[in-house]
């Protein structure tokens, strides 16, 4: 198939952008790294009056570490956080999870940024923000905003961004050497959408046996990245055994309800998710991630 | 026919079995591909086609008014329109008797009866432009009842897709060999319940086509992505009523093939009629989408299967029920049924088993059609014989090598004539069963499972024999009534400066069928390699002849570009007879030089080329003079030449996830005189991974609605480099005698029974679990059912 006809501006500023959104007639979509939103151009899916590229807008790219916040800007490529020493060092959870993401090709243009803005449920970095309880910075009209992740991701497909808002930057609290993280993924080809995805923060204390504090988020297993919180509670102030992690794994049917999807029942994707919870527990017990 | 054992071609020649790289690579590497989408022509106009939504539906009304009205638009055809110039073809042959089909056109008319039957076709200045105007078209459907499972399109209230035919059986057949109630009696019985998804061929290349009409001379100028140009000269001549030699086909570099390439679609038919009622060339290119919704699906059986043996292990006797959704209706023009016909006759094919039955019911459904893709139908036979072969071996209490080897055909047996009618040769079943053990390290894998199996780690390991059918004769379907050839010609002429130009109806997809052709040129001509060209794909260029399809372009093609080559060489030796006064008997050719009984070189190729054609003033009178020859070659002997071979599939199960990984497989193979190991090993490979994707990836799913669900390649799984193992490919060589040559078909082998072994190997992995899986392909879901792991 062919995209419909579409007009194109390119943008130099955030405020540009916001300006050419708003005096839009029709509808308008923003254009960073093109890797979900031209398939769905060519689909037919999106069929947008005009394209507003803000591939080049300045100060929308790099990593930098800002007081106790690693920045990541919004037009960060995929493979820039992957190989990013910064990210290593104070997100290593995102470079784990980056290995993950689809495939070569995608990572050298698709964005960090427009990732968290599409919000597909399936997606690694959503989950990631979120299990690092990570703030996001929006520009609009009237300003900047920043908004927790526990309050960006609200459902399929659907954030706290305003129509004509851009996500600029991501801010996560820099990693600490004592918290332990972990991504894992169940797919059935290496790159595909994940049958169940699973990012993990986790603090232990007492000579690093008793987990004290921790954040799960799955993907792929709900309209949006789900927090596990009735598995988290199996597992806080325990020393991650066995049967702490068989109750978590009990308890994840009261964090996750998965419909039926592609050629999987809600019962294996349930089951799947229990699978992932014990693996990403048990490296997290052994500091094996 | 010559023996094959006076020609020891693959033992001693300097081009037959030599491991040469295809000279065709280089040109793709460059980036010199050149497919049908990328062929430009003045005036062109591309096309894009409305399709309905619903899996069946009654169509009330098209109103293109709007749509007409778009920039770029030229016009749009209905199927009224295109009624009144194409002949209905039907999809049956007269050898499957009673077989029944609806006629088809180019469009759908009263009723469309797939999700993604073409209603309407646009053409356009552009594609863009055409799918603009198809969303303005206004088209009032009513919805009608689907069959969707082709169980549920046997009962007798089920909606009808053929009104006419009175029920939505499209072919049934029976085969009953020997005794079978007697082979059941006293015997231990073991059977299975089967089902094989549906999946399809996705080529690199899309379908395409561009077809030119010249209203002037009444010449249509097809360039389509194809594997069988003359079939289709033959059914635009009669179905538009052109002249057939007024019809050309080429085929330009194709990007796959795998059998999906020969069927007639309606976007082909439409195209060609939108290029000869427009006056205008038309092209279409199949999106990814459009190809997963119209390009022939494969499998979609229900197998219900059993086998009886005694206790030493001695097999006794298969009963088999195959069932069939095949498409709204069969296939044109080689039909639906060849898939079913080819499950139920090829069962059992290996083994010393006389008593036979089988039941095979072909069913019309809602879904797109349904036709031979690679290993037709031999994949679905293997997975069931072999499944069941290993279900026999544990109820005995035999190793699956050793009730194969109690049970196969042996050297004392051939020729040899099957249950189910099928007559071979000769094949080396047990000698590919002991090389296989050899080359697995069957006894090191099985400790080495054991040792694992401790720590809870689930290997299995699974192997499966196959027996193809290859180099068809035109019991295929000639006999049947269809045009489509079982021979093949090729012309080869010297040129000017004494290089040797090969013009041969045996088709290139990418698998290297003019490097061979090139490799038995040369060798039968006596001249080097790099001054041989082979032209193919051009029915203005070439003989006609059956191309691509049924692994026949070695052993077929081979052959015919063997004989053709040893005229030509007789021809040159004699025209360098008259010139060298010198009787033609004491010379030949060697390396493109004339040499006489001494070895002397008394000219060369290019010599004599420049004295024919540029002095032919200084050359005796009376001379033979031809330095061009044809020759044609259709299979004679035995119907078809069947090979064999076993795969070994090596696989890890992870019993938590249900996700398989497969971590080796091998193959032996059979194929008769191997011309270039490379191109057969690759030939191997490829079909391999399409087996394995079949087995654990690839599944065309449809809704309850008859929807397909995943037609992009997001969520049709097509396996990828990272989930393939290492593929090791070994040969053993029983030439065919039929032939000079002695080569038969490997195109299918990897396919045949790929899926067959990982099966076995996935079954031998869950066997502790007392768990078992008869389906494909094997996804995690249905592993995870199948251990208890998810209720």
């Amino acid at each position: 198939m062919k995209c419909r006809g579409f007009r194109y501006c390119r943008v130099l500023t955030v405020e540009e952008a916001v300006e050419s959104f708003v005096s839009c007639e029709g509808e308008a979509r923003f254009l960073a790294g093109g890797q979900s939103l031209l398939p769905a151009l060519n689909l037919r899916l999106s069929a947008p009056d005009l394209l507003i590229d803000i591939s080049r807008v300045e100060g929308l790219r790099g990593i930098t570490l800002e007081g106790s916040d690693l920045r990541i800007g919004a037009l960060t490529r995929h493979v820039e956080v992957l190989h990013s020493p910064l990210v290593a060092e104070y997100a290593p959870l995102l470079a784990r999870a980056a290995r993950f993401v689809a495939h070569p090709a995608i990572r050298n243009l698709g964005t960090f940024g427009g990732s968290l803005a599409l919000a597909d449920p399936a997606s690694e970095f959503p989950a990631c923000v979120l299990a690092l309880n990570a703030q996001i910075e929006i520009a609009g009209l009237s300003g900047r905003r920043r908004v927790a992740a526990d309050d960006y991701f609200l459902g399929l497909y659907e954030t706290a961004l305003e129509p004509g808002e851009i996500l600029t930057a991501v801010y996560i609290p820099a990693g600490r050497t004592w918290q332990r993280v972990c991504f894992d993924e169940l797919s059935r080809r290496r790159g595909d959408y994940a049958l169940a995805g699973l990012a993990a923060q986790a603090t232990f204390r007492d000579g690093g046996e008793v987990l004290t504090a921790l954040r799960l988020v799955f993907c792929a297993l709900g309209s949006k990245p789900m927090r596990a919180q009735a598995a988290e509670a199996a597992l806080l102030n325990t020393k991650v055994d066995a049967v702490a992690i068989e109750a978590a794994q009990h308890a994840l049917s009261q964090d996750l309800s998965p419909d039926e999807a592609e050629d999987l029942s809600s019962a294996a994707r349930l089951h799947l998710a229990r699978v992932l919870l014990g693996r990403v527990a048990h490296a997290l017990r052994e500091g094996a991630c | 026919m010559s023996n094959a054992s006076d020609i020891p071609f693959a033992k001693t020649t300097k081009y037959i079995g030599a491991a040469l790289p295809r000279a065709t690579a280089k040109r793709f590497l460059f980036g010199r591909g050149r497919y049908t989408d990328d062929i430009e022509v003045p005036r062109m106009l591309s096309a894009a086609f409305l399709r309905c939504p619903y899996a069946h539906a009654r169509i009330l009304a098209i109103d293109t008014t709007n749509a007409r009205k778009f920039p770029g638009v030229h016009s749009i055809l209905t199927g009224v329109d295109l009624a009144r110039i194409c002949r209905p073809w039907v999809g049956t042959l007269t050898h499957f008797a009673g077989m029944k089909s609806a006629p088809q056109l180019p469009l759908a008319m009263e009723k469309a009866v797939w999700s993604g039957h073409p209603i309407a076709i646009v053409i356009a200045e552009t594609r863009a432009q055409a799918e603009d105007a198809l969303e303005a078209i206004q088209v009032e459907f009513v919805e009608l009842p689907a069959v969707v499972d082709a169980l549920d399109g046997l009962n007798e209230h089920s909606a009808l897709i053929n009104e006419a035919a009175g029920d939505n059986l499209i072919y049934a057949t029976q085969i009953e060999a020997g005794t079978i109630a007697q082979a059941f009696e006293d015997a231990e019985i073991v059977e299975a319940d089967f089902i094989f998804g549906r999946h399809t061929a996705v080529t690199m290349e899309p379908r395409s086509i561009l077809a030119n009409f010249d209203p002037s001379t009444g010449r249509l100028d097809v360039h389509q992505s194809t594997q069988t140009p003359y079939q289709f000269q033959d059914v635009y001549a009669r179905h538009f009523n052109l002249s057939e030699a007024n019809v050309r086909v080429v085929a330009p570099d194709v990007g796959g093939s795998f059998g999906m390439k020969l069927h007639v679609y309606h976007e082909d038919m439409a195209v060609v009629g939108a290029s000869i009622i427009s006056g205008r060339p038309v092209k279409f290119t199949a999106d990814r989408m459009e190809s997963f919704a119209s390009d022939i699906h494969a499998r979609d059986h229900r197998v219900r299967a059993r086998l009886a043996v005694s206790s030493e292990g001695i097999l006794r006797g298969f009963d088999v029920d195959d069932v069939t959704g095949v498409g709204p209706f069969s296939t044109y023009p080689r039909t639906s049924v060849v898939e079913g016909n080819q499950v139920v006759r090829l069962i059992g094919a290996a083994y010393r088993v006389t008593d036979y039955r089988a039941a095979l019911r072909v069913v019309a459904q809602n879904k797109n059609q349904m036709s031979q893709y690679r290993a037709v139908g031999h994949p679905v036979a293997f997975a069931v014989t072999e499944y069941l072969v290993d279900l026999a071996a544990r109820k005995v209490g035999l190793d699956p090598f050793e009730i194969r080897r109690r049970n196969y055909l042996t050297q004392d047996m051939y020729p040899h004539t099957t249950a189910t009618g099928y007559q071979i040769e000769r094949l080396s079943l047990e000698i590919c069963l002991e090389k296989l053990h050899e080359v697995m390290d069957y006894a090191a894998i099985v400790a080495e499972q054991e040792r694992l199996r401790r720590t809870g780690v689930y290997r299995g390991i699974g192997i499966a024999t196959y027996v193809e059918i290859t180099n068809p004769s035109p019991a295929f379907y000639g006999v049947g009534g269809g045009h489509v050839s079982a021979q093949d010609g090729c012309i080869l002429k010297v040129t000017q400066s004494g290089e040797i130009q090969c013009m041969i109806s045996v088709t290139e997809q990418g698998q290297g069928t003019e490097a061979i052709i090139a490799q038995i040129v040369a060798e039968a001509v006596g001249t080097d390699i790099a001054t041989v060209r082979v032209f193919t794909g051009d029915t203005d260029m070439t003989p006609a002849g059956g191309a691509a399809w049924a692994c026949r372009g070695a052993g077929v093609g081979g052959e015919t570009a063997l004989q053709a080559g040893k005229k030509l060489k007789k021809r040159i030796v004699e025209v360098a007879g008259a010139i060298l006064h010198c009787p033609a008997h004491h010379l030949t050719l060697v390396d493109g030089r004339i040499v006489d009984a001494q070895q002397h070189t008394r000219m060369t190729l290019r010599e004599l080329a420049h004295l024919s054609y540029f002095r032919s003033d200084l050359l005796p009178a009376g001379r033979p003079a031809e330095l061009t020859v044809a020759h044609h070659h259709g299979p004679s002997g035995f119907p078809f030449a069947f090979t064999n071979g076993i795969h070994g599939s090596l696989v890890e199960v992870d019993v938590e996830t249900g996700i398989v990984k497969i971590l080796k497989h091998w193959v032996v193979e059979d194929c008769g005189t191997v011309i270039n190991p490379l191109l057969v090993e690759e030939q191997i490979r490829g079909g391999v991974v399409q087996g394995l994707g079949a087995a654990l990836f690839e599944e065309c799913r449809y809704s309850a609605s008859g929807q397909l669900l995943n037609g992009s390649m997001a969520d049709y799984l097509v396996p990828m480099a990272c989930e393939m193992p290492d593929i090791e490919v070994y040969h053993v060589e029983t030439p065919t005698r039929d032939t000079e040559l002695g080569a038969k078909g490997c195109g299918e082998a990897g396919t045949a029974a790929s899926s067959a072994a990982a099966l076995n190997a996935v079954n031998n992995a869950l066997s502790v679990f007392g768990a078992s899986i008869t389906q494909i392909p094997m996804t995690p879901e249905r592993i995870l059912r199948a251990i208890g792991a998810v209720g």
